[in-house]
């Protein structure tokens, strides 16, 4: 379904991604594993087409069609997810009002009709239980006053209601305590299927005890520079991230 | 100035056809207004308080005057045909500064109450109306008050006696119609007495798009204990000006919401001024405007902290885009002796494209040592890390700053104490960063299109 070729990004200039390549197909679990500053948060902005980075070189397709092409709202319709690492507060737009105009515009692209507000209603209510999020948060303005879990559940809680293709979780585990982290990746889990697939960005392992991917890749210094099976991911834990510096011969 | 001597040149012509058509209590203030308007000409843009308001290009251009007063054939029910939904209001017009003499139906007021025509008032309420008429607007040296006072001949006025709640919403509606270009001088005066109360809610419709210019001076009285809702609504067309004055003054404990909301309009200037003069009163002052192509809104506050235990709060937001200007300068003063004075102000404001301008200007003067005061003011973009986020979400670039503009302003939708009103603002904030109010005129936004 998606497929990166030497994708190169900068940010004002300074080059960031320097010829990223991946393939993700339907039913797979990828992670992205780096130190900080390896660009990890940044390929997950690109794919999702922040305005902020400038891809110069390099293609992205998703079920064929370019996606560096696309608006970051026309990628989400064709159904790519992108789960915040910080999740951005919107004082003023409540969650039932920013969840409605956002499943009636996929709805909309898919040529179907708005949904009705008892129909929407409902499924705002199925998909709150697949991440235990609070019906007072539902009524809240868009993560102000969140906790850092409860903003973290709350983007799982939006995947649940977008059912994206492709989803991109970029440090979902940071910030979380253990019994969130457990709900965040239950849901992950719940939402699972044979036709999407996810790409859990961390720097942990962590996580990867819940979301078990059977991809691993190691993002360093802007470029994938291992990739392995999930024991990978556990030689990382024991041998950090010098052991990989040590492996390029830094 | 020559625009202030086409207006003496114009009075002292047609003095004893306007008077008239009036009534004594209003004519006995044009001479010194006269006299005042000789003295000082209009405020210049040098002046401070109307730095970026020209007022010679408001009063400049040649407009034509109803000073004979002739009828002007405009079924207000017609053109109003929606009222505001779940808003059951009593229904008054200003039809240009002519009282529409048709009272809404089914509506009994206690008895000594009187709403309706000033000129009216003035005639069966003389001791009252004398002793009212013209005592805040006189003492504001402002040629554009002065050339109210001049010509105007009647409007509106609200008098509630002692004790008296008026629970239905009092609705007035200042209709602009004329096939030419055309100058409005409407008068409101708004009395309550102590331990009154009414709920007042004034709109501003143009009809059609010739160049109006309206004045408006309203005072009001607010006796102790008394409380008022005072909401204004402007949704003219882009050749509309509007020059605006209200005074207020508040005794002792009384209570005031005044709301000023510019959702469509050419250029707006609103001043506002409360004066607290009795201890423990309070006010809550608020406003928006909305602007795009090359509107402007300039609103100015004073408030007057003269009397102790006093609050006054503030809050106006701005949402500009295309080429719009936006004013706001807040001045507070707090009087030696006005102690535990609180007053707050704040004015955001958001210049959503490159080439629109916001000015603000907060202004504190304090004399007294145990108050709490603050202000702030901001001018800001839309968040682009929201913007980004929504549009991850599938929300068009355009729905998504929608979304963020009303937003934005919905705290100062929040503060009406209004429930209908609130609600009614919300759809037609909405509609208006839709753009979908531009396509109607006047309050007509509910009117079925015509087949």
């Amino acid at each position: 379904m998606l497929d990166i070729k030497n994708l190169h990004a900068n940010i004002n200039g300074k080059e960031i991604l320097k010829g990223i390549n991946l393939t993700v197909k339907p039913g797979e679990v990828h992670a992205i594993m780096g130190p900080n500053g390896a660009g990890k948060s940044t390929l997950s902005s690109v794919l999702a087409g922040n305005p902020a980075f400038e891809v110069t070189e390099g293609e992205v397709s998703f079920y064929g069609k370019n996606l560096l092409d696309l608006s970051p709202e026309q990628r989400s319709w064709e159904g790519i997810f992108l789960g915040f690492q910080y999740p951005v507060e919107i004082p003023g737009v409540s969650m039932v009002n920013f969840m409605r105009a956002a499943v009636n515009e996929h709805r909309k692209y898919k040529n179907l009709p708005p949904l009705s507000a008892s129909d929407f209603l409902r499924m705002m209510r199925e998909k709150r239980e697949v991440v235990e999020l609070d019906n007072k948060l539902a009524n809240r303005s868009v993560n102000e006053g969140f906790s850092g879990g409860e903003k973290k559940r709350n983007e799982i809680f939006q995947m649940a209601m977008l059912e994206p293709r492709l989803s991109i979780l970029d440090e979902t585990d940071s910030g979380l305590d253990i019994d969130a982290l457990r709900i965040v990746s239950e849901g992950v889990n719940k939402l699972k299927s044979q036709d999407n697939a996810t790409i859990v960005i961390t720097h942990y392992q962590r996580l990867l005890d819940y979301i078990k991917p059977e991809f691993i890749h190691v993002l360093y210094k802007g470029r994938i520079v291992k990739s392995g099976g999930p024991e990978l991911a556990l030689e990382l834990e024991e041998k950090g991230y010098d052991w990989i510096k040590k492996e390029l011969g830094e | 100035m020559d625009a202030v001597k086409q207006y003496i040149d114009l009075f002292e012509q047609t003095k004893e056809t306007i008077n008239n058509h009036s009534t004594d209590i209003m004519n006995s203030c044009r001479e010194e207004a006269l006299h005042m308007l000789k003295k000082l000409g209009l405020p210049s843009k040098k002046q401070q308080k109307y730095a970026h308001t020209d007022l010679e290009d408001y009063f400049g251009p040649d407009y034509g005057l109803n000073i004979n007063r002739y009828p002007i054939p405009v079924n207000p029910y017609e053109a109003f045909k929606c009222d505001v939904p779940n808003l059951s209001t009593a229904l008054y017009f200003l039809i240009n500064d002519q009282y529409y003499n048709n009272e809404p139906h089914g509506t009994k007021y206690p008895d000594g109450t009187f709403i309706g025509s000033l000129k009216k008032f003035a005639e069966s309420h003389p001791d009252i109306a004398e002793k009212y008429y013209g005592r805040l607007s006189s003492k504001e040296n402002d040629g554009s008050v002065a050339i109210n006072t001049l010509f105007a001949q009647d409007g509106f006025v609200v008098y509630v006696p002692k004790n008296v709640q008026i629970d239905k919403t009092v609705q007035l509606i200042n209709v602009l119609g004329s096939e030419t270009d055309f100058m409005i001088n409407r008068r409101i005066l708004v009395i309550l007495e102590d331990n009154a109360s009414v709920k007042l809610l004034i709109c501003d419709h143009a009809l059609n798009e010739v160049n109006f210019l309206a004045t408006q001076v309203s005072e009001v009285f607010v006796g102790e204990g008394a409380m008022l809702d005072y909401y204004e609504l402007e949704e003219n067309p882009a050749n509309t000006k509007r020059i605006a004055s209200t005074f207020i003054d508040q005794q002792k404990g009384s209570n005031v919401m005044a709301s000023s909301i510019t959702l469509m309009n050419g250029k707006t200037r609103n001043n506002t001024y409360i004066t607290f003069s009795g201890p423990g009163a309070e006010s809550h002052l608020s406003g928006m405007a909305i602007e795009d192509g090359n509107q402007e809104v300039d609103n100015f506050t004073f408030i007057d902290h003269k009397s102790p235990h006093c609050k006054s709060n503030e809050l106006y937001k701005y949402v500009l885009n295309d080429n719009a200007t936006g004013s706001f300068a807040g001045r507070i003063l707090v009087r030696e002796g006005a102690q535990k004075t609180e007053a707050y102000q704040s004015n955001k404001n958001i210049c959503a494209t490159d080439t629109s301008h916001m000015f603000t200007r907060p202004e504190l003067e304090i004399y007294a040592d145990d108050v709490k005061c603050s202000h702030g003011a901001t001018v800001g973009q839309l968040d682009n890390q929201a913007l980004f986020y929504m549009r991850t979400r599938g929300l068009s670039e355009d729905e998504a700053r929608m979304l963020l503009m009303f937003a934005f302003m919905s705290d100062v939708i929040d503060n009406i104490r209004l429930e209908p009103l609130r609600d009614r603002l919300r759809k037609l904030v909405e509609k208006r960063f839709r753009g979908e109010l531009a396509k109607c005129r006047g309050c007509n936004e509910c009117r079925p299109e015509p087949k």
